[in-house]
């Protein structure tokens, strides 16, 4: 059994409210922040080797250390709470059950960096946990745990939470940015990054809303104690949203280095794939991360059991490995159709491509139309090298990171199920039933 | 003073200069197209991705090559940097695939487009693009829009160069206009179909690229490359006054602030950008307004650059017909 640090008393009856919260040890750790130096906090923070939990695990305490300190310039800390990768969902299921683990990671946060105020950025569609959130601040203030001279200490500090309009861009920290100062949500071109210059032109840290949480545990047992969970630089424990054909899906608290394969079949965690059916992939990090076949994900190339960790999952590049991004652990069976899954995705980019770089703007569209005349059955031979070279030419040339989200399922997917964009195109007529199509790819034997 | 090296050619640049200006400074074939890119307009640049070019060498501090390819134009030189433009052929092949997004979507009406013929799509196409389209599919369309009763707005063509949303940030004092929607439906547009009004608002027509914007006096009235461009000037309370007439005959068709050979506005004076104001732009469209001085030498590689007016003898304006007039506006 894996240690929980997150979710040790998430199924306490009325977590939810502050009293019941205190009473399981909540706001101690803030008492304790705010007896340290906040140099020292930093300091336990890098420690703990806490990587970024939003999807590109950049180092926390780096990034803290990184904020620039001019004199009379307030700084700020931003909570990214724009969960909106398809397939992850870690961030709502924490913040609707612990909005109290949120507020005091975000407290001794922004204690650490020096900052009077902060922001929770919460995307509009989840209005009932943007009202959840808001009560738990309500009560914190009612309770003198934010405002002014917070636990008698003299520190001041106000929590805000803002509304996002619901736009999937506005999880790129820059793009946040200028949503929470109130303009389009586009990304900024950096640098400058916004630990120069961010909300406001203020030096900003942006952080995940479980990067932030994380920092409760880490300065409650010490960096060191946190640093010795995991396994080499992926240390501490890791919220993977498991979704898919799964047998439990749901959010699990893992230790990091827990190997793959028993993430997914054992009965602590996932407990195998629904109706004892045989897996095909996984998509082990959101949807914009690569999409690994089961022999791939299971084994690396090299054949060592892959373990879920930044480092192993990452493990061959993007030939044969993929990445943990966010922790949007989305499990498909033998029946899926990879193509039609890729035209999901795809869709979804194209929806939230922002449309202020042109290999973005245009090329989302286009592979998307390109697939739907796939599955359509109107597709040629041609159009799967035409899709090749249009996410090649997206991949790398945009201001953000949508751009090469966009690109990569298609480069796996092509790269990994080139035999099913091909069915697709050979059989146009037969693609259309289901059962030929799972015959002729010899995937289930009770159809053949 | 950073020193950069871009294709083999080395120059020593002012601190904070970017790549693009760097290029710029070197000229010719160096220099990386730029579509969104304005050195007159704060902040603009960064979105069309035509200006990528490839950094094989940082600094002389921290001499790692970049990742990705970079915008040049946002992108500030370090010294010892060097940079690959039209000596790395993966660059060019990147840029060529830029050049097909924009086209994707564009209408390619060229045949009935005002730009025509100083276009910088179709300048960016010849030179970087594919002689045809792999695109198949239905092309994003919109209504045609009228802002004001002197600027027409034909979104379609459109490449969401934001150079018009900053000219209405920066040159007009409010802005009225500006981006909505998303992704590839997003479009320019005003409020409600709202007027633009402002003295300086025709301006956006001579920043943009392509025929999105287009001046309403001038539409249909001929081609470009028919129209003989001659500088001239007035005394204006609004603006610098500073033009250039696009003449068919005696009579002027049209007329636009006078642009470099980069396709933006000349410095007036003192450093000040010669944007010019709507009443010179729309209302000043006889030749009795304007002191004429010469023919214009358009420097584009443009087909208007190729017309007969450049030698002054072929000048067909008749001065001693003009002092006349100016006699007659006199008395």
């Amino acid at each position: 059994m894996g240690r929980k640090l997150l979710t040790e008393h998430i199924n306490v009856p009325g977590i939810r409210n502050l009293e019941t919260y205190r009473r399981q040890g909540g706001y101690e750790t803030l008492k304790k922040a705010l007896a340290m130096k906040p140099e020292d906090i930093v300091e336990e923070v890098k420690k703990s080797g806490l990587r970024g939990r939003g999807g590109a695990g950049f180092p926390t305490g780096m990034k803290w250390s990184f904020l620039a300190k001019p004199e009379g310039v307030p700084r700020y800390l931003v909570c990214n709470a724009d969960e909106s990768e398809p397939g992850t969902f870690k961030d709502r299921y924490m913040m609707e059950r612990l909005p109290h683990l949120l507020i005091e990671g975000m407290a001794i946060g922004s204690f650490a960096l020096g900052c009077r105020t902060s922001y929770i950025y919460i995307r509009g569609e989840l209005m009932y946990v943007f009202q959840i959130l808001q009560e738990a601040i309500d009560e914190a203030y009612a309770a003198g745990l934010l405002g002014k001279n917070i636990m008698g200490t003299g520190w001041d500090f106000d929590l805000h939470v803002h509304c996002g309009g619901g736009a999937y861009i506005c999880g790129e920290e820059t793009a946040l940015i200028e949503s929470l100062e109130g303009k389009r949500g586009n990304p900024r071109i950096k640098p400058p990054f916004p630990a120069i210059r961010g909300v406001w032109d203020c030096p900003t840290v942006v952080n995940n809303v479980e990067s932030i949480m994380a920092v409760v545990p880490i300065v409650r047992d010490g960096g060191e104690t946190y640093a010795s969970i995991g396994i080499g630089k992926s240390t501490g424990t890791k919220l993977i949203s498991a979704c898919g054909h799964l047998k439990k899906p749901g959010v699990y608290e893992i230790e990091l280095g827990v190997p793959v394969e028993e993430f997914i079949y054992s009965d602590e965690y996932c407990g195998g794939i629904r109706n004892d059916k045989k897996l095909k992939a996984v998509v082990a990090g959101g949807s914009s991360v690569p999409v690994l076949p089961a022999e791939l994900i299971l084994k690396t190339a090299a054949g060592e059991p892959r373990l879920m960790s930044y480092e192993s999952l990452a493990e061959g590049g993007f030939a044969s490995g993929t990445m943990l991004g966010s922790g949007g652990f989305i499990v498909m069976d033998e029946d899926t159709s990879i193509v039609k899954n890729l035209w999901t995705f795809t869709r979804f980019y194209h929806h939230e491509s922002c449309g202020q770089c042109s290999p973005c703007r245009e090329g989302t569209g286009w592979m998307e139309k390109i697939l739907h005349k796939i599955l359509d059955g109107h597709g040629t031979l041609s159009d799967v090298d035409l899709l090749w070279d249009i996410q090649s030419k997206i991949e790398g040339k945009t201001i953000c990171p949508l751009g090469d989200a966009a690109a990569w399922p298609v480069a796996s997917a092509i790269r990994h199920f080139r035999h099913e964009f091909e069915e697709y195109v050979r059989n146009p007529q037969a693609i259309r039933t289901d059962h030929h199509y799972y015959r002729v790819n010899n995937l289930s034997p009770e159809l053949a | 003073m950073p020193k950069v090296t871009i294709d083999g050619h080395t120059i020593e640049v002012p601190e904070g200069t970017t790549i693009l200006q760097a290029a710029r400074m070197i000229g010719g074939d160096v220099t990386p197209p730029a579509m969104c890119y304005y050195s007159k307009l704060k902040t603009s640049g960064g979105y069309c991705r035509t200006c990528i070019v490839k950094v094989t060498k940082g600094s002389e501090k921290d001499p790692r090559p970049m990742p990705k390819p970079v915008a040049s134009c946002r992108t500030t030189v370090m010294d010892g940097m060097e940079v690959q433009n039209n000596s790395a052929p993966d660059l060019l092949e990147a840029r060529k695939g830029v050049v097909e997004f924009l086209l994707i979507n564009h209408p390619l009406d060229c045949p009935i487009c005002d730009q025509a013929g100083e276009c910088h799509l179709q300048d960016l196409s010849y030179e970087n693009g594919l002689s045809t389209s792999r695109y198949e599919f239905k092309r994003r369309e919109f209504e045609k829009i009228d802002i004001g009763d002197k600027i027409k707005l034909h979104m379609t063509r459109c490449i969401l160069c934001y150079r018009c949303v900053k000219v209405a940030d920066q040159v007009c004092d409010t802005r009225v206009h500006g981006v909505i929607n998303r992704g590839d439906v997003a479009e320019i547009s005003t409020y409600i179909e709202k007027a633009v009004d402002h003295d300086f608002s025709g301006n956006m027509i001579d920043v943009c690229p392509v025929g999105a914007l287009t001046d309403r006096t001038f539409r249909f009235k001929s081609r470009v490359w028919f129209t003989r461009p001659m500088d001239a000037h007035r005394d204006c309370k609004t603006c610098c006054g500073r033009v250039v007439l696009y003449m068919s005959g005696n009579e002027v068709l049209r007329v636009s602030a006078r642009k470099d050979q980069w396709g933006e506005v000349e410095d007036a004076s003192e450093g000040r950008a010669g944007w010019i104001c709507n009443e010179c732009r729309f209302e000043k469209k006889e030749l009795k307004d304007w002191t004429v001085e010469g023919p214009r030498n358009i420097d584009r590689h443009s087909v208007i650059s190729q017309n007969q007016y450049l030698e002054k003898k072929n000048l067909r304006i008749d001065v001693s017909n003009q002092k006349q007039i100016e006699e007659k506006a006199h008395n």
